[in-house]
């Protein structure tokens, strides 16, 4: 079984973001960029099945201009197979993004897709569950274990008030919670290696999908920041603020 | 501005209403707020839930409770219930679910069903195409206006006020034909932990702890003086996977998002993560041994201690 797991070039976790001061947008200029948490998550987790003789292939795909390239390599140097570089300069969204992903999925005939719960810049939380929604095939979002057996995957996801199991037929569509699995770092031979790995290259236009442009962000903002706050020195004292300053104890 | 028609898809057991679907109906309000005129119709899929309807029926901003019955809908999976919420909305302009891990499932299949974009956890309603959400874990804020026929918005909870039911119907309920095909999804087990304490989302006090807490016999601290102010308890990231608590306790972008009265963070250093699930709230209160800690940036109050001989204190204080 051939598993497509999908990973987007984003701003690092621990980088502090700035607003861009005309509203446009967030600064990504001279600013670290990684591979999304959440999908780093997937394409271990692709790698692990490939290793337990599960997947025969594991082909990672990414959308976007050459910069993406980066983070696909990085996918490589983990251990997937082969990379896809879906070209473009414009901005997809996410149901652009599950369109693209769908063809992708068509053109390789792929079991399983895998890919994060959300990206950490936009925060949607979409393209998986309308990927699923677009093939018709079933999904399981905020996966927290995942085994395969013959034609089902068992999945057990993250939900409110606790967890639970699903078994899905494949193929289907996985997305990723933090608990998943603990990626694992590249080593250098491992960085030389992914190198020579095939990444091929498909323009957008090739594909017949025609980015959405139904939704504009009219401006970027920063939240209200909250007032300074004071230190205080022992325990009586904060009793005393929260009883008497801020009154939200009795 | 013209016409609105908006729909809440309810989250339910079966036997009662969520609370965040009490948000989400008071976000409609919001959009026939902004609208010329409009009207708010709700969706109970499920099965045997005529105690929702009824719920529902009291709901005085409600015209209809649409019903849509099949035991195929009983647990409430994605790819099951779908299909049915798609054929409704298609007579609306607006469908509305909460932003939790129910609403956030199962409103992108239905999206990409409908061939429209969606608006993940919006905050506040602008004007019936507009709305505010966040991005970068909350750390900046878009203005988002959407073009699409139907706008399909989750609803973040901690953003609107619960609506309140009346005890008297006032909606009609009106069943409408479930659409299933053959399920290629089976829910095999569900574990849900009973907790006497109150809910996190809806806690009007939460205390959480971090990885200070170094233990999880240490976290028993935080239980104490949570139940002593009657609060929720929350854990950081670093909590949950050093397995001092279940992960449904986890707080940040990636977990819960609480808005409390009083939110007190124990051994928590702030990573951004963690700061994106809880710097709404009223008052913050950190207390920690490292005076170096972002969450001092936050807080209101900040206590620089040992949290062993801090927090013993504190719980005996009230």
């Amino acid at each position: 079984m051939k598993i497509l797991v999908a990973i987007k070039r984003v701003i690092d976790p621990y980088a502090k973001i700035r607003v861009q001061s005309d509203g446009s947008g967030v600064e990504t200029n001279n600013v670290k960029m990684t591979i999304n948490p959440f999908c780093e998550i997937a394409v271990e987790e692709a790698i692990r099945l490939k290793e337990l003789g599960i997947a025969s292939e594991v082909v990672v795909v990414s959308i976007g201009d050459k910069s993406c390239q980066e983070q696909l390599r990085g996918a490589l140097a983990l251990g997937a197979d082969r990379a896809i570089q879906v070209d473009t300069a414009k901005t997809c969204h996410p149901l652009s993004v599950a369109k693209i992903l769908k063809e992708i999925a068509k053109q390789e005939q792929v079991g399983l897709v895998l890919l994060g719960k959300q990206s950490i810049d936009n925060d949607n939380n979409q393209v998986p569950q309308m990927l699923a929604g677009l093939c018709g095939w079933p999904q399981a979002t905020f996966a927290s274990e995942v085994k395969i057996e013959d034609e089902t995957a068992t999945i057990t996801r993250e939900i409110d008030g606790g967890l639970e199991t699903l078994k899905l037929s494949l193929p289907a569509v996985v997305s990723t919670d933090l608990r998943l699995n603990e990626p694992r770092y590249a080593s250098l031979p491992n960085i030389m290696k992914a190198k020579r790995k095939p990444l091929d290259v498909i323009e957008l236009s090739s594909l017949d999908i025609e980015p959405s442009d139904s939704q504009e962000i009219l401006e970027v903002f920063e939240p209200s920041k909250r007032e300074a706050g004071v230190m205080v020195s022992s325990v009586s004292e904060l009793v005393d603020k929260l009883k008497n300053e801020a009154k939200v104890v009795d | 501005m013209r016409e609105i028609k908006v729909l809440v898809v309810a989250q339910h057991d079966n036997q009662k209403i969520s609370a965040d679907t009490l948000s989400t109906l008071k976000a409609a309000q919001s959009f026939l707020e902004v609208a010329d005129s409009g009207s708010i119709d709700a969706l109970v899929v499920g099965s045997g839930c005529q105690s929702v309807n009824e719920q529902l029926a009291s709901c005085e901003i409600l015209d209809s409770v649409l019903c849509a019955e099949h035991e195929n809908f009983v647990d409430c999976i994605a790819a099951n219930v779908a299909p049915t919420i798609q054929q409704v909305a298609e007579g609306y302009t607006h469908v509305l679910m909460p932003a939790n891990t129910f609403g956030k499932d199962i409103l992108p299949r239905v999206a990409a069903m409908l061939n429209v974009e969606m608006l993940s956890d919006i905050m506040a309603v602008e004007a019936i195409d507009t709305v505010v959400r966040p991005i970068y874990a909350g750390n900046a804020l878009a203005r988002v206006r959407s073009n699409d026929s139907i706008k399909l918005v989750t609803v973040r909870s901690t953003a609107f006020d619960k609506i309140t039911l009346s005890s008297s119907e006032s909606a009609k309920i009106v069943a409408v034909e479930p659409f299933t095909s053959a399920s290629k999804t089976q829910l095999v087990s569900r574990e849900c932990v009973e907790r006497e304490r109150p809910d996190l989302s809806g806690a009007e006090v939460v205390v959480s702890g971090g990885r200070g807490l170094g233990s999880k016999e240490n976290f028993a601290l935080v239980e104490q003086l949570a139940d002593k102010l009657g609060a929720a308890i929350g854990a950081s990231r670093a909590a949950v996977d050093a397995g001092f608590v279940t992960n449904d306790l986890q707080v940040g972008q990636t977990g819960k998002i609480v808005a409390p009265k009083l939110y007190i963070a124990v051994g928590i250093s702030g990573a951004i993560q963690h700061l994106a699930g809880m710097k709404d709230s009223k008052v913050i209160v950190a207390i920690n041994s490292d005076p170096d800690a972002a969450i001092f940036e936050v807080a209101d109050y900040g206590l620089v201690g040992d949290l062993f001989e801090i927090l013993p204190e504190l719980t005996n204080s009230f």
